[in-house]
């Protein structure tokens, strides 16, 4: 699980960044004749922490991947880069990132549709039923990502619940493959990510001056151009960093593909998994975590940036 | 023929009632300001016409139609908002255009009247800011200029001047009375700004906690206020109880050692009297006696305070060479009986 952890600490990094937009001054550290040691002293604590638990892994990781790994040698200590090269020539890895990337983004997009929807209705409703909705809503983070995924199991599987109903009200002929299947992957996961899209679209409606609402209501537009040209550009911020966690936990996603998607369907979590365990050929795993990572960084600061140029106003 | 009629208005926010049993006709091409306390329910009152709130009770009518039954984005108002309001993802220009745009302007149309408008505010050279980027006045003269843009018949305006320098407010206030002589355009003007009301309206309203206390032209209610609390809340005045008796002479007021005729109809027993200060003169005989306890020079007038049999009064005399009494004289104040606001003491509290 090296990969999966790596990756969880670079999205936090990520999702900081963007969601910080005004970098504070950092106080002066220059007291009278020379440096004062006190704010690092005082931040080391947080900094051997970072270290030890981030960084470490990740030179080691990257380390790990320069190396190379015959089947009755074991892991050589040579550096390197036949495993990336490996990677790049070889389809079946193609194969793995491009899926793993086509479900990340299938899953960000239907996060975004249906998570922004909801974070507007929400925010509409009354006082006892928003909270209980809410709740509803969140419900999937507070049950262990392991239970909720075999409930989906359940759901989807050839004789599941989604099937039956489907079945019995005609509109299919044959119970369609959910369980080992992309579709199925995609459902699961979109349902165990959408609170972090409803967290952070509420968070950026908090923001909105419903008086803004009435005005444009006031000059003759209707409720529909209102969402369309009034709300939704000011919430694109709360989509944004919505969609970046949403992404990387996806791309980065184990065990739902783990479950739902068996041994067949690999992602690059899963294969690095695999690599690790299984093949025991712990370079090429390292190799695999490592290219997730930086693809991961470079789509996310890449189509973040894209957004900012774009709405560039209402990130101010 | 009325053109607005608010009828027994009444807004409820769970047990506090934020505008109550509110009736107010307004005529075509009136400009009528809210005045009141902050918290009494004026924005309330304009967020209902504009269909923002719903009354919990009472019926509004614009030209006839039920205004109550149509949308908000159906209303066809022009509002001001107190917050502005304005888009923030939208430049300056692009904010004064959205009505213009959802009303199906043409862009060329469309683009000469936002010029045009923002001109009028004195933005010219700001159409591609977005507000967020301009100061408190200019955000303020966007959200005017937005609701100018569409020419609308009933202009709701929320204390759209609140924040300009007093230049510019002259200005604008001008501006607001021009359009409204030359277009017809019937306005609410909601200020906490006294003399801007008193200079601008044709009438004011007088709320305190969401009720009418006073609905007159401006000259009618500083002069004869209705209420103890119309005199205090219109500038400075002096409230004084005393007996209102009926006899064959008609109708007086007794208060201290003195008396006066009541022009009013008010019924017998404890009243009050309200008097401004610079309606009240030193007088020789047949006034309230009382003695100097302090005189100010405030460049243009004097400022007396006299203790007197009914109490602390204010008297406002101009600085124009007359003798004028010093601390610690005995005196004797009156003020013509015109001059004077009667009414019953429970009136007064
Ligand atoms: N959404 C709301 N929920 C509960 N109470 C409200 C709400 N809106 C306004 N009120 C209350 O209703 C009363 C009237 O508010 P309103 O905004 O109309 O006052 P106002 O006369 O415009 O005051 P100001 O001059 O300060 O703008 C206030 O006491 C306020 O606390
Ligand atoms: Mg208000």
């Amino acid at each position: 699980m090296k990969g999966g952890m790596t990756m969880a600490a670079s999205t936090d990094a990520t999702t900081s960044t963007t969601t910080d937009a005004a970098p504070s001054a950092p106080p002066p550290v220059r007291t009278g004749a020379g440096w004062s040691w006190t704010p690092y002293l005082l931040s080391l604590p947080g900094l051997a922490l970072f270290a030890v638990l981030l960084l470490v892994p990740l030179l080691m990781t990257a380390l790990l991947s320069l190396n190379s790994f015959s089947f009755y040698g074991g892991i050589q200590d040579v550096w390197r880069f036949d495993n990336y090269a490996e990677i790049l020539a070889d389809s079946y890895f193609h194969e793995v990132f491009l899926r793993t990337f086509r479900i990340a983004a299938l899953v960000t997009l239907l996060c975004a549709l249906l998570g922004a929807p909801q974070a507007y209705i929400l925010r509409r409703m009354k006082a006892p039923w928003r909270g209980l909705c809410l709740l509803i809503v969140l419900g999937p983070l507070l049950i262990s990502v392991v239970s909720r995924t075999l409930g989906w199991a359940l759901l989807l599987g050839s004789t599941g619940l989604v099937n039956q109903g489907l079945m019995a009200l005609g509109l299919v002929a044959e119970p369609i493959e959910f369980m080992y299947t992309e579709t199925g992957v995609v459902i699961a996961l979109t349902h165990v990510l959408v609170p972090f899209m409803v967290l952070s679209v509420w968070a950026s409606l908090q923001r909105l001056d419903p008086q803004v609402e009435n005005a444009a209501l006031s000059l003759g537009a209707g409720p529909s151009t209102v969402l369309r040209r009034i709300v939704l550009p000011q919430i694109v911020p709360g989509i944004l960093s919505g969609s970046i966690i949403v992404f990387a936990l996806a791309a980065s996603a184990f065990a739902t593909p783990a479950i739902i998607g068996g041994r067949r369907l690999k992602v690059a979590a899963t294969l690095a998994y695999d690599e690790f365990l299984n093949t025991l050929n712990w370079p090429l795993g390292a190799t695999v975590a490592i290219l997730l990572l930086l693809a991961n960084i470079v789509i996310i600061v890449g189509c973040n940036r894209l957004v900012e140029r774009r709405y560039k106003q209402v990130f101010e | 023929m009325p053109y607005l009629v608010l009828d027994k208005l009444t807004k409820r926010f769970t047990s506090w009632t934020a505008v109550d049993d509110l009736s107010l006709t307004v005529e075509k091409g009136e400009l009528i300001s809210l005045l009141g306390p902050s918290g009494c329910g004026k924005t309330t009152t304009l967020q209902m016409i504009a269909g923002f709130l719903d009354p919990n009770a009472g019926r509004i009518t614009l030209d006839g139609q039920d205004l109550l039954a149509k949308k908000p984005n159906e209303r066809g108002l022009g509002i001001v908002f107190q917050s502005y309001a304005l888009f923030p993802h939208m430049t300056a220009a692009e904010n004064v255009a959205f009505g213009l745009e959802m009303r199906g302007t043409s862009r060329a149309d469309r683009d000469r009247m936002v010029a045009e408008t923002l001109k009028l505010v004195g933005l010219d050279s700001y159409g591609d800011r977005y507000p967020r980027r301009m100061s408190g006045g200019q955000q303020q003269r966007v959200a005017l200029a937005r609701a100018l843009v569409i020419k609308p018949h009933l202009l709701l305006l929320d204390e759209p001047l609140s924040n300009l320098d007093a230049k510019m407010r002259e200005e604008m206030q001008i501006e607001l009375r021009r359009i409204q002589r030359s277009v017809g355009t019937t306005m609410i003007l909601v200020t906490h700004d006294q003399s801007e009301a008193m200079a601008l309206s044709d009438r004011v309203v007088v709320m305190n906690k969401g009720r009418i206390q006073q609905v007159a032209t401006p000259q009618e209610a500083y002069d004869r206020p209705a209420n103890a609390f119309v005199a205090n809340f219109l500038g400075r005045t002096n409230l004084l109880p005393g007996t209102v008796r009926q006899d064959a002479e008609g109708s007086s007021i007794t208060v201290g050692d003195a008396r006066w005729p009541v022009l009013q109809p008010v019924p017998p027993g404890p009243g009050a009297l309200a008097v401004r200060p610079e309606k009240i003169s030193f007088v020789a005989a047949a006034g309230l006696t009382g003695v100097v306890q302090a005189r100010v020079f405030q460049g243009t007038q004097w400022l007396f305070e006299v203790e007197t049999a009914a109490g602390r009064m204010m008297v406002i005399r101009q600085h124009d060479g007359s003798v004028l009494p010093n601390e610690r004289e005995r005196v004797m104040v009156g003020w013509r009986p015109e001059d004077m606001a009667v009414m019953p003491a429970q009136e007064a509290a």
